[in-house]
C-alpha cells in the first residue's frame, strides 16, 4: 500500500509491533505512551494478534518480564516514558548484557521534579549507557518504519541487543499524521522469523544469567562492547534493505543542506523538523547554515558524524535534557569528545531548550542558530546557554 | 517410617538434577531443600532464580549445579521474569513452536527476595494468575551478604542490622506471615514445607507444579551460618521448629486448609530457641511472649483448618 492514512503515531507504531507479529507484550500504563499500550492490548483482545499480553504492575516488572520472554525466543515488545524508564533502568542493563533482543518504544518525556507529562530528552540520557541500540524518530511515519527495522536489528543473530525507538511524546505521540503503513506481506518478507540462538528449553537446558567472578567478567563486557560496535553493520544493512523494500531512507546521520555550510545546527527527534525550517529562513536571508540530524544514538556514528560536520566552522547543538552542574548538554558533551582529537573541526556551541513541552518555534531555533554564531565569534563564561528562560 | 532406608530408594528418584560441587556453607539448609525440590520435579522444568545464597553458590560462571534449564536474572524481579517465561511458552506453543509441552516453570528466591524486594512482582504475578510455582526458601534474613535482617527474620533474632544492644533486644517486629499473603491472593495452592521433612516437602512441591495456575512453597530452610547454630544440626532444627508450632507444616487447596504434619503436644519454643546462638540473648520474658504469640497463631491456624472440614485434632 502506497497511500497515507490519517492516524495517530501511538496506533500507528502499535499496528507496526502487530505487522511484525510481536509474541508477547508486557507493558505498565504511563503518559505519554498509553495510547501505544492501550491500542495493542485492543488488538489481543480482538485477537486481530495473536500474542500474549502482560499487564504487568510495574516498568521494573514490564522489563523483567520481556527478559524472561525473549529468553524464551519470544518477539517482545514493550513501551514506556519517563519515570517508568527510569524505572526500569537496573533491568536495562540486563536485557542487554544476557543479549536478549527486545524492542521497546520510548515516549520520551522528562523526569520528576518537578513533575512534568510534556516531553524532552531526560528520561533518554538517563538510559544512555545502558547498552541498547537508541535510535531517534522525527515524525510518525519514521516510528512506524524504524520499529518494524528495530525487530531486525535486534534478532539478528549478529547483533541480539535491545533496541530503542525514542518518539517525542505528545509531540508525536498524541498527534494524527499522514503515514503510509506497509501491508503485512511486505513486511513478512522484510522481518524473518526470530531465531533467538539459546532459548530456555527444557529439552535443551542452559543456565543464563551467572555471576562473573573478577577472571572473566571483563571478557564478558568486551565481547558486549565488540557486538555493539559490530551491530552498525547491521543497522546500516537493515536500513539499507529496508529502503529497496519500501522505498524510504534512513541513515545513522542525516543532513539538511549541510553541504558546504559554515554553521550547522545538530538535532534529535521531532523539533528537527521545525530546525529544518528556520534554516531555510535563514538561508532565504542569505545565511551560511545547514543542518544534521543524529538518528542513531546508540551505537555512535563517529564516522557518520565527522564526516558531516567536518567542513563547518560553528557547530551549534541543541539538547533537551541538562546535565545539571556538567559540561554541556548531554549531545553537546559527546560531540564535544567525537571531535576533540581532529585537527579540524567546528567550535561547538551547546544550548538547552524545550524542557517540559516547552516549544521551540522557528524563530526560537533562528534566535539559537544566530546566538550561537555570536558566542562561537565572541565566546561565553557559560558553558552551556539555557534557552527561552523567563528571568 | 520403620527401615526407612528399604523404602528411600524406591521413592526418590536417584538422579540429582541439582549437581553436586557447589559452593554452599557446610550443613546448608537451603541447599538440602534445593536438592530435594528438583528431586522431586523432574526435567521438564524451567527454574527462574533470584538473586540471593542459592544463585550465587550454584552459578559462576563459567560452570552450573543446574542440568535444568535455569535463568538468573536480578533480585526483585523473579515472578516478573517468571511471568513473561510463562507467557513467552503459551504463546510459542500456541504458534506452532516445538518446544516440549507442561513445562512447569519454577521461580525461587530467598526470604528477602520474596517477602521484602520481590514482594510486589510476586503480589503482581498471582494476581494476573500465571501458571507457575513460587518457592522462597526462607533461611529467615539476607545471608548472603551477610546476617541482615528481613521482613522473615522472626522476633528476638540477632542479626547484622538488628543486633543486640543496651536499647535491642534483636529483630523488634515479627516476622512477616508470607504463607497468608499468598492465600490472601486466592491462588489454587499454597503450603509450606521444610528439608526435615523430606517427603512432605517433596509432595507439596510436586502437587504446586500439578495444580494450574499460581501456586506458592514456603520452605523453612535453616542456615547454620545466621542462626548461629551447629552445623550437624539442621534436621533436628527443622524438626524443632515444627514440633513446637514455630512452623507448622500446612497446605491451602483452593481455600481450604490442612495441617500436613499434626503435632498433637506443641514442645515450649525454647526447645527451638535454645540451640540457636541468635536467640540466645533472650531473656525468660521475651521467652514468654514468643510462646504466646506461636500458640496464638497455632491456633488460629487450627481454627482455619477446623473450619475447612479438616480432621485435625487440638494439640493445646
Amino acid at each position: 500500500m502506497t497511500t497515507r492514512i490519517g492516524i495517530e503515531v501511538s496506533i500507528a507504531v502499535a499496528d507496526a509491533v502487530q505487522l511484525c507479529n510481536a509474541d508477547v507484550v508486557a507493558a505498565y500504563p504511563i503518559t505519554p505512551q498509553t495510547h501505544i499500550v492501550e491500542h495493542l492490548a485492543e488488538l489481543v483482545a480482538n485477537g486481530e494478534l495473536d500474542a500474549e499480553y502482560i499487564p504487568v504492575e510495574s516498568e521494573h516488572s514490564a522489563m523483567s518480564a520481556c527478559l524472561g520472554s525473549a529468553a524464551t525466543g519470544a518477539r517482545t515488545f514493550t513501551a514506556t516514558s519517563s519515570q517508568g524508564l527510569v524505572l526500569m533502568d537496573e533491568v536495562l542493563f540486563v536485557a542487554s548484557g544476557m543479549r536478549l533482543p527486545i524492542v521497546m518504544a520510548v515516549a520520551n518525556r522528562a523526569l520528576s521534579s518537578p513533575l512534568s507529562i510534556w516531553g524532552d530528552h531526560s528520561d533518554v540520557m538517563s538510559v544512555r549507557d545502558t547498552g541498547w541500540i537508541q535510535i531517534f524518530v522525527e515524525n510518525g511515519q519514521q516510528a512506524v518504519d524504524n520499529t518494524i527495522c528495530a525487530f531486525r536489528i535486534a534478532e539478528d543473530n549478529r547483533v541480539l541487543l535491545p533496541t530503542m525507538i525514542h518518539l517525542d511524546g505528545f509531540n508525536l505521540t498524541h498527534v494524527i499524521e499522514p503515514i503510509i503503513m506497509p501491508e503485512e506481506s511486505e513486511v513478512a518478507k522484510f522481518l524473518p522469523p526470530n531465531k533467538f540462538p539459546l532459548p530456555l528449553n527444557p529439552d535443551k537446558p542452559v543456565a543464563m544469567g551467572s555471576f562473573a567472578a573478577p577472571g572473566i567478567f571483563i571478557e564478558a563486557k568486551w565481547a558486549q562492547e565488540q557486538n555493539m560496535k559490530a551491530s552498525k553493520k547491521v543497522i546500516m544493512e537493515v536500513w539499507n534493505e529496508f529502503y529497496k523494500a519500501f522505498g524510504r531512507q534512513y541513515l545513522p546521520v542525516e543532513k539538511y543542506k549541510s553541504d558546504g555550510a559554515k554553521v550547522l545546527i545538530l538535532t534529535m527527534g521531532s523539533f528537527s523538523e521545525t530546525a529544518s525550517v528556520a534554516v531555510d529562513e535563514l538561508i532565504d536571508e542569505g545565511k551560511d547554515v545547514g543542518q544534521v540530524r543524529l538518528r542513531l544514538w546508540r551505537p555512535f556514528p563517529f564516522d557518520e558524524f565527522r564526516q558531516a560536520v567536518k567542513d563547518a566552522d560553528v557547530l551549534v547543538v541543541l539538547d533537551r535534557a541538562v546535565s545539571v552542574g556538567g559540561p554541556a548538554g548531554p549531545v553537546a558533551s559527546e560531540v564535544k569528545s567525537a571531535l576533540y582529537n581532529l585537527a579540524k573541526k567546528p567550535k561547538v556551541v551547546s544550548f538547552i531548550a524545550g524542557l517540559g513541552g516547552r516549544d521551540i518555534t522557528v524563530k526560537g531555533f533562528k534566535d539559537i542558530i544566530t546566538k550561537g554564531i555570536e558566542i562561537a565569534r565572541t565566546g561565553s563564561k557559560n558553558e552551556y546557554e539555557i534557552y527561552g528562560v523567563r528571568e | 517410617m520403620e527401615k526407612l532406608e528399604l523404602y528411600v530408594p524406591r521413592l526418590i528418584q536417584k538422579k540429582e538434577k541439582f549437581a553436586p560441587g557447589h559452593r554452599a556453607c557446610v550443613g546448608c539448609g537451603e541447599a538440602l531443600a534445593i536438592r530435594q525440590t528438583f528431586k522431586a520435579l523432574g526435567n521438564n522444568i524451567i527454574v527462574v532464580n533470584a538473586t540471593g545464597c542459592a544463585e550465587i553458590f550454584t552459578g559462576q560462571l563459567p560452570v552450573s549445579s543446574w542440568e535444568v534449564a535455569w535463568i538468573h536474572t536480578l533480585f526483585e524481579n523473579t515472578a516478573a521474569v517468571a511471568s513473561g517465561v510463562e507467557a513467552a511458552y503459551k504463546v510459542l506453543r500456541r504458534k506452532g513452536s516445538p518446544l516440549p509441552a507442561n513445562t512447569k516453570i519454577i521461580a525461587i528466591g530467598g526470604d528477602g527476595g520474596t517477602s521484602d524486594i520481590g514482594l510486589q512482582a510476586l503480589s503482581g504475578a498471582m494476581e494476573r494468575g500465571h501458571d507457575f510455582t513460587y518457592i522462597c526458601f526462607d533461611n529467615e534474613a539476607y545471608m548472603n551478604t551477610g546476617i541482615q535482617r528481613s521482613s522473615s527474620t522472626p522476633f528476638g533474632a540477632m542479626t547484622t542490622t538488628s543486633p543486640v544492644g543496651k536499647k535491642s533486644i534483636g529483630k523488634f517486629s515479627w516476622k512477616k506471615n508470607m504463607p497468608e499473603i499468598a492465600v490472601a491472593h486466592n491462588i489454587p495452592y499454597v503450603a509450606t514445607a521444610t528439608h526435615s521433612y523430606p517427603f512432605d516437602l517433596m509432595a507439596k512441591v510436586k502437587k504446586a507444579t500439578e495444580m494450574p495456575g499460581p501456586a506458592y512453597v514456603h520452605v523453612l530452610s535453616v542456615c547454620p551460618t545466621g542462626w548461629r547454630s551447629a552445623n550437624d544440626t539442621i534436621i533436628r532444627q527443622g524438626r524443632l521448629a515444627v514440633e513446637t508450632g514455630v512452623f507448622p507444616l500446612f497446605e491451602v487447596v483452593n481455600g481450604e486448609y490442612k495441617i500436613t504434619v499434626d503435632v498433637p503436644k506443641l514442645r515450649p519454643v525454647k526447645d527451638y530457641l535454645k540451640i540457636q546462638g541468635r536467640f540466645r540473648h533472650l531473656s525468660d520474658e521475651n521467652i514468654a511472649k514468643i510462646q504466646a504469640r506461636v500458640e496464638l497463631e497455632y491456633q488460629k491456624l487450627l481454627e482455619k483448618a477446623n473450619h475447612g472440614g479438616q480432621k485435625t485434632k487440638r494439640s493445646s
